[in-house]
C-alpha cells in the first residue's frame, strides 16, 4: 500500500470507528439490547481476534507456516492462564520468538 | 473529569449526612478508573511498536490512537496492513471489531444523558474500559464520573505510550528479529482470552481458526479474517439456548 492509501485507509477506518460509538449513543437503548444482537456482535469481536491470532502465528505470505511465533504464542497462552498482565504477555511472546531465532530455531 | 469537580462543589453545600454515602463510591469509581487507566494505557507501547513494525509512519501511528481509539480494531488494521492486505480489508477488520462499540454506547448513553459536543466526546471515549468502570459502579453518579476518569485517563495514557512505543519500534529495525510478530499474535490472544468464557464463545473460536487458515492459502490477505466473522453470525444467530420468559425486551 503506498503512503497515500495508508493514510485513506487510517482516517477512514477511524470515521467508520467513531460513526459506530456516536449510532450506539444515538439509538434507542432497547433497540441494541435484543439479545441476539447483543450476541452476534459479542461473538463477531470472539470471531475477529481468534482469526487474528491463527494468520498472525501459522502463516506467512500467504501459506500455513510453523516457526518460532507457534512456541511463542503457546508461552503466551500460559502466561494468559496463569493471569499475567497483557504487557507481561506480549513481551514474553516477543523474548520467546527472539531467542529461538538467535538460537536458529524457526 | 470536569464533571467530578462540579459535583464536588456541590457537596460542600449540602449538609454533611447525604453526601457521606455517596463519597466512597465515587471514590471507588475513581481508583478502578485510575488502574485501569494505568494498565491499559501501558501497552498502547506495543501498539506503537506494533504498528511501525506493520509499516505504518509515526504520525500515522498517533493519527489511529487519537482518532480511532479502540485497541482491537487499531492492532487489527495494523496486522491487517502488516500482514500485506488491502486498505478496505483493513477498514473493515478494524470497523467489525469496532462494532461492539456501539453496544456499549447504548448501554452508557442512558446513564450519562449528554448532548452536543459532550455526547461526541462520550462517544470517542466509549471503550471496553470505560464501559467496564461505569457498568460496576452502583450510583449513577459513580457510573458517570468512573465513565470519563476511565475513558479520559485511557485516551491521555494510551496516546502517551503509543508515542513511547512507535519511537522505540523504529530504533529496533528488523521487527523479526525481536519477534515483533509473535509480540502481535500475543497481544491478539491477550484481547480475545477474557472473551472464551462460555461454550459458544470457544466454539466460534475455534471455527474462526479453522476458517481463517484453510482460506488463507486461497485468498487474499485480510479477505481470511474477515470470513471468519461469519462464523461468529451463523452461531449467534441461532444459539439455540433456552432463554427464561420475560427476559427479552
Amino acid at each position: 500500500m503506498s503512503h497515500a492509501a495508508l493514510w485513506v485507509a487510517v482516517l477512514a477506518a477511524s470515521a467508520v470507528c467513531f460513526a459506530t460509538k456516536y449510532v450506539g449513543h444515538r439509538l434507542p437503548e432497547h433497540w441494541l439490547a435484543h439479545p441476539r444482537v447483543a450476541r452476534v456482535a459479542a461473538l463477531v469481536t470472539v470471531a475477529l481476534l481468534a482469526a487474528l491470532v491463527a494468520v498472525q502465528t501459522f502463516t506467512a505470505d500467504g501459506r500455513l507456516a510453523l516457526d518460532a511465533r507457534a512456541v511463542a504464542i503457546a508461552v503466551a497462552a500460559v502466561a494468559l492462564a496463569l493471569r499475567a498482565p497483557f504487557v507481561v504477555v506480549v513481551i514474553l511472546a516477543a523474548v520467546v520468538a527472539a531467542l529461538l531465532r538467535a538460537l536458529g530455531v524457526g | 473529569m470536569s464533571d467530578a469537580a462540579g459535583r464536588r462543589g456541590d457537596t460542600v453545600r449540602v449538609p454533611p449526612q447525604p453526601a457521606l454515602p455517596a463519597d466512597p463510591a465515587r471514590r471507588t469509581a475513581l481508583r478502578q478508573a485510575a488502574s485501569v487507566s494505568v494498565a491499559t494505557g501501558v501497552y498502547g507501547i506495543s501498539f506503537g511498536a506494533l504498528a511501525v513494525a506493520a509499516g505504518l509512519d509515526l504520525w500515522q501511528t498517533a493519527a489511529l490512537s487519537v482518532l480511532m481509539f479502540t485497541g482491537g480494531s487499531q492492532f487489527a488494521f495494523v496486522g491487517v496492513v502488516g500482514a500485506g492486505g488491502a486498505g478496505g480489508a483493513a477498514v473493515a477488520t478494524a470497523a467489525l471489531l469496532g462494532a461492539r462499540n456501539a453496544l456499549y454506547g447504548a448501554t452508557v448513553a442512558p446513564l450519562l444523558r449528554a448532548r452536543g459536543l459532550r455526547r461526541v466526546g462520550a462517544a470517542h471515549v466509549t471503550i471496553d474500559e470505560s464501559t467496564a468502570v461505569a457498568t460496576a459502579q452502583r450510583d449513577p453518579a459513580a457510573a458517570r464520573l468512573g465513565f470519563w476518569a476511565a475513558g479520559l485517563g485511557v485516551f491521555a495514557l494510551w496516546n502517551a505510550f503509543t508515542l513511547v512505543g512507535a519511537l522505540v519500534g523504529d530504533a529496533l529495525g528488523d521487527p523479526t528479529r525481536w519477534g515483533l510478530d509473535a509480540a502481535a499474535a500475543a497481544a491478539f490472544l491477550g484481547l480475545l482470552w477474557p472473551r472464551l468464557a462460555g461454550r459458544a464463545a470457544r466454539a466460534v473460536a475455534g471455527g474462526a481458526v479453522v476458517v481463517a487458515l484453510l482460506l488463507t492459502p486461497v485468498t487474499p490477505a485480510g479477505v481470511p479474517v474477515l470470513a471468519a466473522a461469519v462464523v461468529a453470525v451463523v452461531v449467534g444467530w441461532r444459539d439455540p439456548r433456552p432463554r427464561l420468559a420475560g427476559v427479552t425486551p
